[in-house]
């Protein structure tokens, strides 16, 4: 988000004089400014930045929600999470999907936007909204219907396959553990591709004609061009869009839980999944435990964000020095 | 001569090769919701005897009437569009608002708000539910729509005011300055002048929040435990299936009416929909 830069007119006048006395009257002069954000730190500090807050005061509690407060335990929830083999099964479970998932979606995604890019191609809005329509659809309604589609015994994709021949007896693409977890990557790619094409148009038309026009005077044929002129202006899109999908797969709740609801026998049990079941689907909820492993995860997220944004500066400050 | 005319012709041979398997594939992304719709108005054997034919021998509307009003989908409907509603009244306001401040105003503070947006914006969804849950039933407002509202206006908008904050930068300065000078106060600036201008921004928020407030699940799953009344349909539809596993045109025509509004918005609003997810890549 680069937004930030570039300050706007300043209302508030010249601000570098500090003392405590011209800094309550800028601030009293812009009044009607913090009015205005008002709304949005109260929602923001509510529903946002206290929920982290008391994630970790949570996170050091034994609590089953019904008394109104729990038993302080240290942090006993952390060391029993490390031992726990069905929290490691989760994220496991989540940290597959983010390597085979996301790698997927973002590679056949950029093939389709460089085909789809393509000004000789015939009906390229059609398809472009073709491939972004599930994208739009409910979750949570996906992935009820697509137990439904891949049924054993009626489902349209059994059916195609035994028809076809390609098959004599039905998979079970849900109900098997070896499998569940890849016909879920699966769908998942499948309702998700639309926004990464569009992230990749938008990249690829930031790329200016008169390069390709350029290089193919200088005798580049199609693959010359998509190597030397395509390729190295994509890789800061690269690495924006693989965050933008890894922040995505991250958030697979509504699809797995209506999918599988995490079986069978938690082979697609992911964290989100887990959480949910220790803090609402239990019989007698652990809310402390939940937010602990709640937060385990989310440190976890955010330390591969701050590692993206290090190496996107890497990669900024090379290629000033290379200038 | 010979040569590049061959070439021109073996290009034309690979558009066309690539372009069928562009169809195939579209088919195949296009084909569920196709299947969907034509299990929703066939008997339930016909679906699994008829095998790939999609069209249904008559249409069996009942399918639709029993899911509107037997499954209860007429009243999830409604919850659903109360919920979305208020949601994007409130975001639209609360993104205009801070957007406006932020993109256009220097003042103390600034850089910690956008910089909070910034940081707060990988957190999952998942890790905040449970203070959520628990702030909501402090307020009072766990079994209601309102309670809804303010939890899905309050997660995760920072796409929002960013949007408008882009937007609201680059409107030349001389605009307000003439309408300062004309007496308008800072609010009548604002709400007659800034708010019309942003006019294609609040489309694509609108958008994006629609799809948002329409498509959420797990915030209706956990506020709705208690009262079934209040269920939305993403949420309504799981405890259908659940307890009518084997209804298989009631379930499609369930999902069919779900899943309706926003295709339609999709179809009519698809241009700020790919421009909203395209500015994030840009920016």
């Amino acid at each position: 988000m680069a937004m930030g830069q570039g300050a706007a007119p300043a209302s508030a006048g010249a601000r570098k004089d500090g003392s405590a006395e011209e800094i309550a009257r800028q601030v009293w002069q812009s009044r009607w400014l913090y009015v205005f954000l008002l709304p949005t730190v109260i929602l923001y500090s509510a529903y946002t930045i206290w929920p982290i807050v008391a994630s970790i005061r949570y996170s050091l509690l034994d609590w089953n929600g019904f008394d109104s407060d729990g038993v302080f335990i240290g942090l006993a929830n952390y060391s029993e999470l490390a031992s726990d083999p069905q929290f490691w099964n989760a994220f496991g479970n989540t940290l597959m999907f983010l390597v085979l998932a996301v790698p997927l979606r973002v590679g056949l995604a950029l093939v389709l936007a460089v085909a789809l890019n393509d000004p000789r191609l015939p009906f390229v809005r059609v398809m472009r909204t073709a491939l972004f329509l599930p994208v739009v659809t409910t979750g949570a309604i996906v992935g009820v219907v697509m137990r439904f589609v891949l049924d054993p015994t009626g489902g349209p994709i059994n059916v195609a396959l035994l028809d076809s021949g390609l098959l004599e007896r039905p998979v079970n693409f849900l109900g098997q553990a070896s499998l569940a977890l890849y016909s879920a990557v699966a769908i998942w790619v499948w309702k998700w591709l639309g926004v990464t094409l569009i992230y990749w148009l938008a990249a690829l038309q930031t790329i200016p004609k008169d390069l390709y026009e350029a290089a193919s005077i200088d005798g580049a044929g199609h693959v010359e061009q998509f190597r030397y002129v395509t390729v190295p202006l994509l890789v800061p899109f690269l690495i924006i869009i693989t965050l933008l999908t890894a922040v995505e797969a991250t958030n697979v709740f509504d699809l797995l839980l209506t999918l599988t609801g995490g079986g069978p026998f938690y082979a697609t049990e992911v964290i989100d999944i887990f959480v949910y079941r220790q803090a609402f689907a239990a019989n007698i909820p652990r809310l402390g435990y939940a937010s602990a492993a709640a937060l385990f995860f989310g440190a976890c997220i955010v330390l591969l964000a701050a590692l993206q944004m290090a190496v996107r500066w890497q990669l900024r400050r090379r290629a000033g020095e290379a200038r | 001569m010979m040569a590049s005319e061959r070439k021109t012709i073996r290009l034309r041979w690979g558009t066309l090769l690539i372009a069928a398997l562009l169809a195939l594939l579209c088919l195949l992304w296009v084909y569920p919701f196709l299947w969907l719709l034509s299990a929703s108005l066939k008997e339930p054997l016909e679906i699994f005897s008829k095998g790939l034919n999609l069209i249904p021998d008559k249409a069996q509307w009942e399918n639709y009437a029993r899911a509107w009003s037997t499954a209860g989908f007429a009243q999830y409907m409604l919850n659903t569009i109360l919920v979305t509603a208020g949601t994007v009244l409130l975001v639209v306001l609360h993104c205009a608002l801070s957007g406006y401040v932020l993109g256009r105003y220097d003042f103390y503070g600034r850089r910690l708000i956008i910089g909070i947006l910034g940081a707060t914006f990988v957190i999952p969804a998942g890790m905040t539910i449970i203070p959520i849950v628990d702030l909501t039933q402090d307020l009072g407002l766990l079994s209601s729509r309102w309670g809804i509202i303010l939890a899905l206006a309050g997660s995760g908008q920072a796409a929002g005011i960013l949007l408008y904050a882009g937007y609201f930068q680059r409107i030349p300065k001389e605009l307000e300055e003439a309408a300062v000078i004309d007496g308008a106060s800072f609010f009548t600036v604002f709400f007659k002048i800034m708010l019309p201008l942003a006019g294609p921004v609040t489309a694509t928020v609108s958008v994006l929040t629609f799809l948002f407030a329409w498509n959420s699940f797990l915030i209706p799953l956990v506020f709705t435990f208690g009262s079934p009344e209040l269920r939305t349909l993403a949420v309504g539809m799981l405890a259908f299936v659940g307890t009518n596993e084997t209804d298989w045109p009631g379930m499609a025509a369930a999902a069919t009416l779900s899943l309706l509004p926003v295709v339609i918005l999709f179809f009519f609003a698809q241009r700020y929909l790919v421009e909203g997810f395209a500015g994030a890549v840009k920016s």
